[in-house]
């Protein structure tokens, strides 16, 4: 049996276990719910507006960068694993392409991207 | 064209760190606070309506139930007030023991301050600390009179009784363990980065805002404003001893954070000029049976470990006060929560909310 | 051949399987099987240690006993806790939308139990021994921040909301210098395998080769953990528990095992990547695997109770322009290293 196929194996077993281990609760609980019991948590008082809202993120073009190392990465690890065979070329190359990811980065911070707004 | 939008989020009145029934109405914008609106009522008592019910004595126990964490600070000044309406004169001996007791309160109540900050800010080992010191003076006070949080130790006239020689052992050795303490705390927050980092620059609080405010007390000073009663307007015995203000510089959570640690040191060393200096005589004036006070009204302040405590009394010659009103410090420092906390971010509300130290008893009175 | 205790009692049960079965699929389904009940069993029980172990630890730094009642030195508190989480009623938010908000524990667990395939336990005791067991690590552990924007979202409250969101912050920060970090030390193993990254440091552990990257990792891992310098997501004094805000009883237990499951996985994968795995002299594998996971999970404990929690904003200005410039540094610093080192030998 391959390793992937060992692993699709836990992964439908790490489905069932916590599905098992709601059924034991799901006899011995009890079971008195109310409308205040069952309302939103809002500090103990109604809930003003809709709970769902077109949220400020304010850390939006730290994600946008992140998209750009997280993809970055990949190319990154294939190349870390074969760096002891591929010799002075590499080092020149990963120079240049980590050289391009410090000056993103620089740029990103210069023009204010890394704050918090 | 979308846009984001600001919603409104109730924090409190059940909430881990609103140190009590406050509620904020933050109106946020994602993280960042628009505006801030403190919200009391929900521990209102009527105090200042019941004591218009009862003497001038029996109003003594509500003024504990104020302020529950420096209650001999609410007596001192419900007393002093009473005092200069009735014209009762404190001999010097209750004035130091009122001093002493009045101080080693100021210094539990600036250790719950510490180790609420720092529960707030998520360092739960710092709350711990400050807590387990403080129950030195609550045993300290519990041998004094019996009670570890509602006191009723400074009456009218003077104090309950005297110092035995096992209090004033137990003042010492407290007094000589709190440097050690303190080093503690210094270590665990104010010379750790992340604590630094929360605090310094956030909610600040200009002298000009914290004076339009209203705001007194520590707060005050930490914007940068010599103003304790103290030393403005002497009463008691405080002319006796030599300590000095301690003031911050631009009125950030830092800052009101540093001012109280190093109240804590001025106030011991009242304390242990107080101990030395120790006068004798009566502990506690002559005073009547039944209080009956000139007709006439009086305002008294007095320096609470939150700023200033006062009472407005009007009596209309009866043994009963016509009215009482309490100066609250907590009520009208908490005033200031707005100002501190717009243009911040969420995390910054509860350290604000940390570092103007409100007691809600005293808040919704 | 040389093998570990655990990989020699593998051996044994698989003979013992097979001579009652015969070589075959089923024998082989078994033996999966077991190995995956054994995993549970150490998450099960590996959580039961730690709650036990911060509670005692915590009780400690803070001059205090800690649970000490139930059970000899209170090692059954966690079991009676567990009951108790079990007996508690399961309250349903009438707004939220049950279904996500009902399936978000459940699939919490998945990520942190998929994790513990690729670890070695001990010489030969891997689950599955892929060719990109690291890549793996982190393809799947970044996967728990999905659960958590699921949970805050569906749970239709404006605290899990901003926690939710919160949790999106936090991934942000911690995945890159996680990344980075684990570069360097494949750069010089030259393998994403993690038995190979466990043998290349028997002369010499990972932490004295990339010191740098060691500790760019451990606060990384801290952030993705959500423990305390970087605890934003359940900060309690302000969002009361962020997403899990609505969840009680087993459903909340739930979250609480995945979280203790994944910090076993960020103590046992910084011990692979630069303690030297299960490597050491004299005693066994897996005794040498367990003390460095023990005191690697301690490390995390004490920094939780010492340290305040970091403000949103400072969080990622510390990821962002400390934390990755330092990686990019390290990994150019490593490069250059490696060839002098070549070039020298």
């Amino acid at each position: 049996m391959s390793y992937f196929a060992k692993i699709f194996i836990l992964l439908i077993a790490a489905t069932i276990f916590p599905i098992m281990a709601m059924i034991v609760p799901l006899i011995i609980q009890p079971r008195q719910p109310n409308k205040e019991k069952n309302s939103q948590y809002e500090c103990g008082v109604d809930t003003v507006g809709r709970n769902i809202i077109r949220y400020r993120i304010s850390y939006f073009l730290y994600a946008i960068i992140f998209v750009v190392f997280d993809v970055e990465t990949i190319f990154l690890f294939p190349w870390a694993v074969k760096f002891n065979d591929l010799g002075l070329f590499a080092l020149v190359e990963m120079f240049i392409f980590a050289g391009i990811l410090a000056i993103g980065l620089a740029y990103a911070w210069k023009k204010g991207a890394l704050t918090w707004k | 064209m979308i846009k984001t939008e600001t919603y409104q989020l109730s924090m409190g009145p059940v909430h881990p760190s609103t140190h009590g029934v406050l509620q904020v109405l933050l109106t946020l914008d994602g993280e960042k606070v628009i505006k801030a609106v403190p919200c009391m009522g929900y521990l209102h008592r009527g105090i200042e309506k019941l004591m218009e019910q009862r003497t001038y004595f029996q109003c003594l126990p509500y003024t504990d139930r104020l302020d529950y964490v420096s209650a001999m600070n609410n007596n001192f000044s419900y007393c002093h007030a009473v005092e200069k309406l009735a014209a009762i004169e404190v001999p010097e001996k209750a004035q130091y023991l009122r001093v002493i007791m009045a101080e080693l309160n100021r210094i539990a109540s600036h250790m719950i301050f510490i180790g609420s900050l720092a529960v707030d800010i998520g360092a739960t080992t710092g709350m711990i600390y400050p807590f387990r010191d403080r129950e030195r003076i609550l045993d300290i006070f519990n041998e004094l009179c019996g009670a570890r949080m509602t006191y009723s130790y400074i009456r009218i006239g003077g104090v309950k009784n005297d110092l035995s020689a096992k209090i004033i052992d137990m003042i010492n050795h407290f007094l000589s363990a709190l440097p050690s303490m303190l080093d503690e705390y210094n270590d665990l927050l104010t010379g750790n980065e992340f604590f630094q980092h929360r605090l310094k620059g956030t909610s600040l609080l200009s002298a000009e805002q914290a004076l339009h405010l209203g705001v007194t007390g520590p707060m005050l000073r930490a914007s940068g404003v010599n103003y304790d009663l103290r030393k403005e307007n002497t009463y008691s015995s405080y002319d006796d001893f030599d300590f000095s203000i301690p003031l911050g510089k631009t009125g950030d959570n830092l800052d009101r954070y540093i001012v109280r640690m190093q109240e804590i040191t001025e106030s011991a060393k009242i304390i242990r000029q107080a101990l030395d200096g120790l006068p004798e005589g009566e502990f506690t004036a002559k005073v009547p049976r039944v209080l009956r006070p000139p007709k006439g009204e009086i305002y008294d302040t007095l320096e609470g470990p939150r700023g200033e405590v006062g009472y407005h009394i009007v009596s209309d010659g009866s043994a009963k006060p016509y009215r009482i009103h309490i100066r609250r410090p907590s009520f009208i420092n908490l005033q200031a929560l707005d100002t501190m906390c717009r243009g911040y971010l969420v995390g910054d509300v509860v350290v604000a909310m940390s570092t103007i130290d409100p007691i809600l008893g005293e808040v919704d009175c | 051949m040389h093998t570990g205790l655990l990989a020699s009692l593998a051996a044994f049960i698989t003979g013992l399987i097979e001579s009652l079965l015969g070589h075959g699929f089923a024998a082989q389904l078994i033996m999966v099987l077991l190995e995956i009940i054994a995993i549970f069993a150490v998450i099960s029980l590996a959580v039961i240690i730690q709650v036990y172990m911060e509670r005692r630890i915590c009780g400690f730094i803070q001059d205090r006993l800690g649970p000490n009642r139930v059970g000899p030195f209170g090692l059954l508190q966690t079991v009676a806790d567990m009951i108790k989480l079990m007996s508690k009623e399961d309250i349903v938010p009438e707004k939220a939308n049950r279904l996500l908000w009902g399936m978000t524990p459940m699939l919490l667990f998945i990520p942190a139990a998929l994790v513990y395939a690729v670890f070695p336990f001990d010489e030969g005791a891997i689950f599955a021994d892929i060719g990109i067991g690291v890549f793996f690590v982190m393809a799947i552990m970044s996967q728990g921040v999905l659960m958590f924007l699921i949970g805050g979202y569906a749970s239709e409250d404006k605290y899990s909301f901003m926690g939710a969101m919160r949790a999106v912050a936090q991934m942000l920060s911690s995945e890159i210098p996680i990344a980075f970090s684990i570069l360097a030390v494949v750069m010089v193993t030259g393998s994403l395998r993690m038995s190979d990254i466990v043998s290349a440091q028997t002369n010499v552990w990972f932490v004295c080769v990339q010191p740098l990257a060691f500790i760019i990792f451990i606060i990384a891992m801290l952030m993705e953990t959500n423990r305390t310098p970087f605890d934003l997501v359940e900060g309690e004094a302000e969002i009361i528990a962020g997403p899990f805000t609505e969840y009680s009883g087993m459903r909340w237990a739930l979250f609480f095992l995945a979280e203790y499951a994944n910090l076993l996985a960020a103590a046992i994968l910084t011990v692979t990547l630069f303690l030297g795995g299960w490597q050491g002299p004299f005693l066994p594998g897996i005794i040498w695997f367990i003390i460095k996971v023990l005191i690697v999970i301690f490390i995390f404990m004490w920094i939780r109770w010492t340290f305040p929690r970091t403000r949103i904003d400072q969080m990622m200005a510390l990821s962002w322009k400390v934390l990755l410039p330092l990686a990019l540094f390290n990994i150019m610093a490593t490069g250059i290293g490696i060839y002098i080192y070549k070039w020298i030998y």
